[in-house]
């Protein structure tokens, strides 16, 4: 019943918005209808247009993720293991965390130029910022007794970080990519927006300039569907290293 | 003291805390041979410093004063290892990788540590739980993998903080004569905490008791009961009740102490 209920609505937004558009409720130069929507997403697909820039846009986020999450991960352990790294580190992020990251763009353009670069260097910022603090916040929320366990096992820096700090964490560590992911959506758009000749965000400023609705519509749910796809993978990475968050 | 060499020495141990209402003595004076094999419990009212005690012979404090000897019998064991009180097996490790953990640490190669485990999990009965995780544990099962933990590492002496202090009484039990057959097969100097008296005498050789604040060691008892014991039956044996009453009333004054402290306050 419920899964009925799920599939219908949607689809029933879908009619309502078929119909208001056919009865000319709404303007379809601004709002488009589905089946203008669907004729329109053939020829993109079918000319490997949507495709490409599909590509391009995942290859930029995938990168920009990774440059993001791994030194998050890194430098959140060491401030959630190390008071002293914590004390050094933790008032440069929190002063710099609320600046948006959007504001910095101009900033990353002028330093790393127009190319692939200042597009993966401005999403790496804001994964950065939420797999750190996320990370920093599991290895603290880490029961004290597990760390005295190590120590009275002989642990070495090496076997706090790996046996302890890293497993403990992991649980906050996979919120802080869930929240990374989405934030590398957003930004993916406003790096293509300047200085971009490809990619899902160019797309939408394209149909932009070219006042092409229906092509706008067609990037943006490829948006949503790279979001659902990224967030299954997350999850399928989720489920492999965390078998003991499982079933509790 | 019944036993031909020493397993840990205390000379002199104390601790002080700097607290805002500045210095406490938690620990004074505390000077204990204790036995190579020997089965040793430490009670005394709350409060008193035993688990200070411990933890400073697990490594994880320091002491203020005074020195710990232990009889190093293999240069390649572990000194130490410590069962908590506390619910401590980790739960992102299955029952085997928990139990193995201590090895793995120590750089012991995966086949070899496994077997060890595996023999452990055996003797605490916990075969058919060895891929499990502690959440699908009960508290007693996940008591038993601590102390499979501490046993599989091997170390010179096992530290034991009130480790059955959080179960039931069935349970806990049951886990003391588990405890008891699996020590008597390794013969580890043991020293275990419990506010038990019950318990220090079903399991130990002998029983310190401390004073109130500051601790210290107030008398030492001991256990002339045979081994290999019944916990069921020894609870009935005449001297059992004498060793009882004894340490009960060596006891009490303490705890008197400790509760008029309370009431000034």
């Amino acid at each position: 019943m419920k899964t009925v209920i799920s599939i219908l609505s949607p689809l029933t937004l879908l009619l309502l918005w078929e119909a208001a558009a056919f009865l000319g409720f709404i303007d379809t130069r601004l709002f488009s209808s589905p089946l203008n929507i669907l004729q329109a997403f053939f020829p993109l697909l079918l000319s490997g247009d949507l495709l490409y820039n599909t590509w391009v846009s995942v290859l930029r986020v995938t990168w920009g993720f990774i440059a993001g999450a791994i030194p998050g991960i890194l430098l959140g352990m060491s401030m959630g293991l190390s008071p002293l790294v914590r004390s050094a580190v933790e008032p440069m992020i929190a002063a710099t965390y609320p600046i948006p990251k959007l504001a910095i763009m101009p900033l990353i353009l002028l330093i790393f130029g127009l190319g692939e670069t200042s597009k993966i260097f401005t999403i790496a910022i804001g994964v950065f910022y939420l797999v750190v603090i996320n990370t920093m916040a599991g290895v603290l929320g880490i029961d004290k007794i597990y760390l005295e366990v190590a120590k009275n096992f002989g642990a070495s820096r090496k076997d706090f970080y790996l046996t302890v700090a890293l497993p403990g964490a992991l649980p906050m560590i996979f919120a802080g990519l869930k929240l990374g992911m989405g934030m590398a959506l957003i930004l993916i758009v406003a790096a293509e927006m300047s200085a971009a000749k490809a990619g899902v965000g160019w797309m939408i400023w394209r149909a932009y300039d070219m006042f092409d609705i229906e092509q706008m519509f067609v990037a943006l749910i490829t948006l949503s569907v790279l979001g659902y796809f990224f967030s299954l993978v997350l999850d399928w990475m989720e489920r492999l290293v965390l078998p003991w968050k499982q079933t509790s | 003291m019944p036993y031909d060499s020493a397993g840990i020495v205390l000379n002199n141990i104390g601790k002080t805390f700097l607290s805002s209402s500045g210095q406490v003595t938690a620990l004074t004076d505390i000077n204990i041979s204790i036995g190579d094999g020997e089965f040793f419990s430490i009670v005394g009212p709350s409060g008193c410093g035993k688990t200070t005690l411990l933890r400073i012979l697990a490594g994880l404090d320091t002491a203020t004063t005074g020195t710990i000897d232990v009889n190093i019998i293999s240069g390649d064991r572990p000194i130490n290892s410590m069962v908590f009180q506390e619910q401590s097996i980790f739960p992102w490790l299955n029952v085997l990788d928990n139990v193995a953990y201590g090895l793995k640490l120590r750089g012991i190669a995966q086949k070899e540590r496994y077997a060890i485990a595996a023999k452990y999990i055996r003797m605490i009965g916990l075969s058919r739980f060895a891929s499990a995780y502690p959440h699908q544990l009960s508290g007693g099962m996940k008591q038993r993998v601590s102390v499979a933990r501490a046993f599989a590492n091997d170390p010179e002496i096992l530290l034991m903080d009130e480790p059955f202090g959080a179960l039931d009484e069935q349970t806990r039990i049951i886990l003391q004569q588990e405890l008891l057959r699996i020590w008597e097969l390794s013969k580890k100097t043991t020293v275990f905490i419990t506010h038990s008296i019950d318990e220090s005498l079903c399991l130990s050789d002998r029983v310190l008791v401390m004073t109130a604040h500051p601790g210290t060691v107030k008398a030492i008892v001991d256990v002339d009961l045979p081994r290999p014991r019944d916990i069921a039956s020894i609870r009935t044996t005449h001297r059992y009740n004498e060793l009882f009453q004894r340490i009960w009333l060596t006891l009490r004054e303490e705890v008197l102490k400790v509760k008029s402290l309370e009431l000034e306050k």
